[in-house]
């Protein structure tokens, strides 16, 4: 009646995901009762959970990735503090208990964190400097934020219901076949990360039919803001490789659940081939992470130097040479299994050959910097931070892509600290940067600087203080994802590790805090203007938050840095527009309700619930008929009330347009 | 973000065409003709023994790439002109990626199955 | 045209600076493209279960190999079938676009006959292979034969739900625009099925059957 489920699937047994899965979910209904009793629930429903507005949507994936953050987090402190403890000792978490927490910090932290960050912070921006009202297909852009969230969704339930995969963030095969992962730890992970995976395609899809079809008058390509170039390469990438993964995370399904064999070691199944796709996929993957992150860089740098960024054509050039090189190196993920020379060098070589387009970054966002008046405030700081550390990620990635260096460094703590090297100091700090930036334009008002150069400093210090000694211990010949070890040597700097963690930690408070007391605060960090920093692209045109329309006539541009010309040309501001009525997609519960049934076929494939399962996939069916069904898909807003908002953004920004070019 | 018109702007989407009833219908049929006699082609080489044997995969694969050729014309009329240019260049990324993955993956594959010992005796070495 | 002041021209592109844009593309292109890019993402899709497949292929476990298997009059068979429903598809997108209701529906109802016809024989073929004890878990050549085509066909199978749902929808509401979009987007995805299976039938079929 229920497949495999039953009461033996709820850890009673285990005290830790016992005692954490009670007290989160005590928390998620106490939220849920105080928004119901306070009455928010209509309000919540209409703006937020119904809403095909990119603003609100790119919001709530930030949101998302902050709360997937903490659960991540508190994978990694636990792994730190076993490896701490764990010189012979078992340490405090059993092996098959640690298997499962490194496998879902680092599932978390790529596809639930770092990417629904990214993705939310293009979702939010793009269309406001394409000088535009949404993003080419809004309905299908909820789509694919709450099927990104019922991915997550699953991955947490896999907590207290069931077990999470034991195989690392990749499940290889052959462990993560039927014969030696009999549970449905993997389960859990191949179909969150098949629907999430869904979600993922649709919101590039939509961001790059945005960005090549949706664009202001005037606004040719070579007038875009960088930003809008990385978020093309990153989302072009997206399209490419996330098929990939569906497929190969497909024929796992296919052969634990119909006994095929794919990557069997019997009946002839090629375990390699698992890795060879799987990469394949994961090579890109880290592009699309990290080159939203260049974006942001290039517009937080030039707008603090107060400078147009130098280099506009080699940026261009190096981001889409980037794009298609990352296509061409995955094999250094395996130089170690089996390959032959002459293979691990071709793919060597133009694993060295992709760090040249992203010096040419460096080197341009050095010289937009170079006789600029830089300010540092916090997204500048955060800037700086990023370039030297991910320099130094940069180049260890480099030395490991020395095949004959590789076969010492292949999966030892080295190897760790270099992934986390480039992703901590390059996504998660461009994702920092950009959320401080661009959280204003969001919300109407700033956070606060004081909060946010504490978390900034408790992150970089921490960063350095945990993963430096991994360089060291990975040298020293430690292998990752140990559960306990007995070499002294490697003791000390596991400690300094761990202490790290804890830095990291006080710098994860500071972010909260930051959030609060600006919340708190927020009249006095108000930003009247919709310009809090000076900016020089389209979304600092528009008030903060910007009307739902975004811009009451679509701004005609004449050159790049579109906005900083505006200002310039400060006359232009006095003459009113001719104000039109607006039409603007309906919200939707479509993005909501298919996500629901997802949740429900997904949740029934890993506990082999049948009935469930083709009930779900009926449901999901009647709400896409449903939604095709409808007559009216679009609303319209009178152009009086277009006049209105926009008459109180310009009086509000009189005084900084004729004062243009000071703070 | 309404529309009004059909066909306005100097772009066309993919599979879209702007011609006459007649000469569209006739553009399907030719189409479907070429179709018919490649494949029919097709299968006749790979059945018969009067071509010489080892061109024969050469030729399906040249075959099968013209066929698909006349689907994208004729059916999906992508065409090279200055209106099509967006929807040739997303297909030709396509093509790139197909052809790295599967060109990439055959070439690791067969290097990797070289230099591994066979997963059946593997096996029996682990007993 | 406007012209490039250099305060508008900060990174000096000169020439570069001088092209115009005019602003968003219409509906019906945004849609279609939209379309586009995904349809080559499923075709990077199908390029895995090929790699895979092509990988797998002597794999058979000292089971039944592809020649010993394959019955080529059927898949001639399944070849016309889906080359005329790309025939008659093209014929009811012409319908739509001049607003001919009998023959859009004439045209869509025989392109369905022609895909629920490839459906059949592709069904008894499977059904033929796995009572003869070539089923899929027989071999990891199996496994992919029977993924990569099984995949194309679950995609005819979701086109001809579409197909329904379309026929159902112009009945119900006529060529309005937004259902003009989703033609386009049906065809097109109609139309990339049978490129599929000019793929499928050539490497796994005629070629597999030549060796």
């Amino acid at each position: 009646m229920f497949g495999k489920l039953s009461w033996s699937a709820v850890p009673f047994d285990q005290p830790i995901p016992l005692l954490t899965g009670a007290v989160v979910i005590a928390a998620i209904l106490a939220v849920l009762l105080w928004v119901v009793v306070r009455g928010h629930l209509p309000y919540l429903w209409r703006e937020w959970i119904t809403s095909v507005d990119h603003k609100r949507i790119g919001v709530m994936y930030t949101l998302l990735a902050s709360v997937m953050l903490l659960r991540g987090f508190a994978d990694a402190i636990m792994m730190r503090a076993q490896q701490a403890l764990a010189f012979q000792s078992n340490g405090f978490l059993p092996p098959e208990h640690y298997n499962q927490i490194f496998s879902a910090h680092g599932t978390i932290m790529i596809f639930f964190v770092a990417m629904p960050f990214v993705i939310g912070l293009m979702n939010l921006v793009v269309p406001l400097q394409l000088g535009v009202r949404d993003v080419a297909f809004p309905t299908l852009n909820s789509v694919g934020f709450w099927l990104t969230a019922t991915g997550a969704l699953l991955v947490n339930v896999s907590l207290v219901v069931g077990e999470f995969a034991r195989t690392g963030w990749l499940p290889y095969p052959p462990l993560s076949e039927l014969t030696y992962s009999p549970g449905v730890g993997v389960d859990y992970y191949t179909w969150s990360l098949e629907i999430s995976g869904v979600g993922t395609l649709v919101a590039g899809i939509n961001l790059v039919v945005t960005v090549l079809k949706i664009r202001t008058r005037g606004m040719t390509y070579m007038r875009m803001p960088i930003f809008c170039w990385t978020t093309l390469a990153a989302n072009l990438l997206i399209v490419a490789a996330f098929p990939i993964l569906t497929a190969t995370l497909a024929m796992l399904i296919l052969d634990r659940y119909l006994g095929f064999h794919f990557f069997t070691n019997e009946a002839g199944g090629n375990v390699m081939m698992f890795m060879n796709l799987i990469w394949a996929w994961g090579h890109p993957e880290v592009y699309i992470l990290v080159l939203p992150a260049f974006g942001v860089f290039s517009e937080v740098v030039s707008t603090f130097s107060g400078k147009p960024l130098f280099g506009y054509r080699s940026m261009v050039l190096a981001t889409m040479a980037i794009c298609v090189i990352s296509f061409t190196v995955w094999l250094h993920h395996f130089f170690t299994m089996g390959a032959g020379p002459d293979v691990n060098a071709i793919f060597g070589i133009a694993s060295m050959i992709i760090a040249v387009p992203t010096g040419v970054k460096i080197y341009n966002w050095l010289f937009t910097m170079f006789g600029g008046r830089i300010r540092f405030t916090t997204p500048m700081l955060w800037a700086i931070g990023f370039m030297v550390t991910f320099i130094i990620g940069g180049l260890t990635g480099v030395l490991v892509a020395v095949p004959p260096a590789d076969f010492l460094l292949h999966n030892s703590l080295f190897l760790v600290a270099h992934f986390h090297n480039v992703i901590i100091g390059g996504v998660l700090f461009g994702a920092f940067a950009g959320y401080t930036y661009w959280f204003p334009k969001a919300f109407g008002f700033r956070l606060h600087e004081g909060w946010g150069k504490g978390a900034f400093w408790c992150w970089l210090i921490g960063f350095y203080v945990a993963f430096f000694p991994l360089y060291a211990v990975g040298f020293l010949g430690m292998t990752r994802r140990m559960q306990h070890y007995d070499v002294a040597a490697w003791t000390p700097w596991l400690h300094i590790a761990s202490v790290g963690a804890v830095i990291i930690l006080a710098g994860i408070i500071c972010q909260i805090m930051q959030l609060v007391v600006s919340i708190r605060e927020r009249e006095s960090l108000r930003d009247l203007t919709g310009d809090p920093w000076d900016g020089r692209s389209l979304e600092w045109s528009v008030s903060s938050p910007p009307p739902v329309f975004n811009f009451a006539v679509m701004p005609d541009v004449t050159g790049e840095d579109a906005y900083w010309s505006i200002k310039r040309r400060a006359q232009e501001q006095a003459r009113e527009p001719d104000y039109k009525p607006i039409e603007l997609p309906r919200n939707s519960p479509t993005g909501f309700v298919c996500a629901f049934f997802a949740t429900f076929v997904g949740f029934a494939m890993i506990w082999h619930i049948w009935w469930m399962v083709i009930l779900g996939l009926i449901g999901a069916y009647a709400t896409f008929v449903v939604f095709a069904w409808r007559d009216h898909d679009e609303y319209e807003i009178p152009a009086d009330e277009v006049a209105r908002v926009d008459r109180a953004n310009r009086a509000a920004r009189r005084d900084l347009v004729t004062a243009a070019g000071s703070i | 973000m309404s529309d009004t018109d059909l066909h306005h702007g100097p772009d066309l989407a993919p599979g879209e065409e702007h011609a006459s009833v007649r000469l569209r219908v006739l553009g399907y049929l030719i189409g479907l003709g070429l179709a018919i006699l490649l494949t029919a082609t097709s299968f006749f080489i790979a059945g018969t023994d009067l071509v010489w044997q080892p061109s024969i995969p050469v030729a399906i694969i040249v075959l099968a790439i013209a066929q698909m050729g006349v689907h994208l014309v004729f059916f999906l009329h992508i065409t090279t002109g200055p209106d099509n240019t967006n929807n040739v260049m997303a297909l030709a990324f396509g093509l790139l990626i197909v052809f790295l993955v599967i060109g990439g993956s055959l070439w690791i594959m067969s290097n990797l199955n070289q230099h591994m010992v066979p997963m059946d005796q593997l096996m029996q070495m682990q007993r | 045209m406007s012209i490039a002041v250099a305060q508008d021209d900060p990174h000096h592109l000169g020439v570069l600076a001088m092209v115009t844009h005019e602003g968003l593309a219409p509906k019906r292109i945004v849609t279609g493209y939209g379309f586009w890019i995904f349809l080559l993402s499923d075709i990077v899709m199908f390029s895995c279960f090929f790699a895979a497949y092509a990988v797998l292929l002597g794999q058979t476990a000292g089971g039944p190999s592809g020649a010993q298997l394959f019955n080529l009059r059927n898949v001639a068979v399944e070849t016309g079938c889906l080359l005329f429903s790309s025939f008659t598809c093209g014929m009811a997108s012409i319908a739509s676009e001049e607003r001919n209701y009998f023959w859009f529906q004439i045209a869509m109802a025989v392109t369905c006959i022609f895909g629920l016809a490839f459906l059949w024989i592709e069904f008894h073929e499977f059904a033929d292979l796995v009572a003869r004890g070539a089923g899929p878990s027989r071999s990891a050549f199996l496994s992919a034969f029977f993924t990569l085509v099984g995949c194309h066909g679950g995609h005819v199978s979701a086109g001809i739900l579409w197909l329904l749902t379309m026929m159902a929808q112009v009945f119900a509401k006529g060529f309005r625009a937004d259902i003009q979009r989703r033609m386009l987007c049906f065809a097109l995805f109609w139309h990339a099925l049978d490129i599929i299976w000019v793929a499928v039938f050539s490497v796994v079929y005629l070629l597999g059957s030549a060796v």
